[in-house]
């Protein structure tokens, strides 16, 4: 976990946020309340719940097909997240994926997502990873989940007065570079957001990181910095990832960075292994490494809260 | 080679295939481990075979930056054959991870002075 508080109670910005973090066994809950700091202490299910206002899911990381020895079953870990998302006591919104649903993009692997990830009975909204495009013009993930969006399927679209931006940075990958958004997208993003108001609470999500998580994996967005410049006098800005296959944090001005655990395989810390594959942990480890997030709006206190929850422990 | 020359005339403009490491001779080998080709930068003849072979639990491809030739996505332990005919040095990358990148490059064979 990161965080950067770089300028922060210099004076020079007009910053009403605050963060606060607690680390607790079950996940990660952080808060921010108008200029001040709030510790929750130990996070349980109960505290997301006496919020009232908008909660969505995100799932990711998926691989659905995989039966690598880091998890011979993605399926069934999928499965398993999905079942505790319909056990919650109260249900989410929607949910978004942000990305590599499929392993290998083969149609049965789409089938079979579709098939565990819909028993949630939510609406999903999705963006691409790069492993959900390996066909010739991505033409299955369009197919499914592209109607409605421009460009290579990034959209956008309001819930409960916060401004969702689903965006596509793993097309057009140029040669030594990280995630791309490119030209089209950055110029469509500045017209989406052209008429919000400052305050409007905006969500960006996207597979990879936008932020540089760690150069030398490629975990990041080459134009990433762009899509925040877009979003600089916005008062509350998300960015949800995936693609690194674990909770990673940083807060930077009015801007909260967060990636997302996957549901099939964890990936190890950056720099810590040869490389970003598929880390292969303990049979008993495996499901505390593995799970989905909760995401918690709740307008007029400015209040936001990131609930990560593992598959178990 | 056979297997490779069919396929290339069945394939039209398609000059490689995804084949099962069969008994081939002389193969020149980049080996794809831990998200890094290896050797990064490999000097063959023209007319040289070069194969990639994915020893991770990922799936990979092999994309020249000028678009010379692109693999399917290979997964792990599948193969990628290219067959260059024309010196020159081609660049290419992973298209999935294009962090992974390498550099083939290709020496006439009518020059005496040419050593690898």
């Amino acid at each position: 976990m990161t965080s950067n508080n770089d300028g922060f109670g210099n004076g020079t910005t007009r910053r009403k946020v605050l963060e606060c973090m607690t680390w607790a066994g079950t996940g990660l809950l952080w808060m921010v309340s108008g200029g001040v700091p709030r510790s929750l202490g130990l996070v349980d299910q109960s505290v997301a719940q006496e919020k009232q206002g908008l909660t969505f899911l995100q799932i990711s990381d998926s691989h659905v097909g995989f039966d690598k020895p880091a998890n011979p079953n993605a399926k069934g870990t999928l499965e398993e997240a999905i079942g505790r998302i319909k056990a919650l006591p109260q249900q989410p919104s929607f949910m978004i994926h942000t990305g590599d649903i499929t392993h290998l993009s083969k149609p049965a692997e789409f089938d079979d997502a579709d098939k565990i990830i819909s028993q949630a009975k939510l609406d999903v909204h999705y963006v691409p990873g790069e492993h959900d495009i390996i066909d010739e013009e991505a033409k299955l993930y369009r197919e499914r989940y592209g109607r409605g969006s421009k460009g290579d399927g990034w959209y956008s679209f309001d819930a409960g007065g916060v401004h969702f931006v689903g965006l596509v940075n793993v097309k057009n990958l140029k040669a030594g570079g990280m995630g791309s958004l490119g030209e089209d997208q950055l110029k469509w993003l500045a017209g989406d957001l052209k008429g919000k108001t400052a305050s409007t609470p905006v969500v960006l999500f996207a597979h990879i990181p936008l932020w540089v998580v760690y150069e030398t994996w490629g975990w990041g967005t080459d134009d990433g910095a762009r899509a925040l410049d877009v979003l600089k006098g916005f008062g509350s800005v998300t960015v949800l990832n995936g693609h690194i296959h674990q909770v990673m944090q940083k807060v930077e001005g009015n801007v909260v960075f967060h990636t997302a655990r996957s549901t099939a395989f964890p990936q190890p810390a950056p720099g810590s292994a040869p490389s970003p594959g598929p880390m292969k942990v303990a049979e008993d480890k495996l499901r505390t490494m593995l799970g989905v997030a909760s995401v918690t709006f709740k307008r007029g206190d400015q209040r936001l809260a990131i609930i990560d929850t593992p598959l178990q422990g | 080679m056979r297997v490779l020359l069919m396929a290339f005339a069945m394939g039209a403009a398609l000059a490689c295939v995804l084949a099962p490491l069969a008994a081939q001779t002389a193969i020149v080998e980049v080996k794809i481990d831990n998200f890094v080709f290896s050797p990064e930068r490999l000097t063959v003849k023209a007319g040289t075979t070069v194969t990639w072979i994915n020893h991770d639990d990922i799936p990979h491809t092999v994309a020249a930056k000028d678009r010379a030739f692109k693999s399917k996505v290979m997964d792990s332990d599948e193969l990628f054959s290219f067959t260059f005919s024309t010196p020159g040095e081609y660049s290419y990358f992973c298209s999935l991870h294009p962090h992974m990148t390498g550099t083939i490059v290709v020496e006439g064979t009518t020059g005496s002075s040419a050593s690898q």
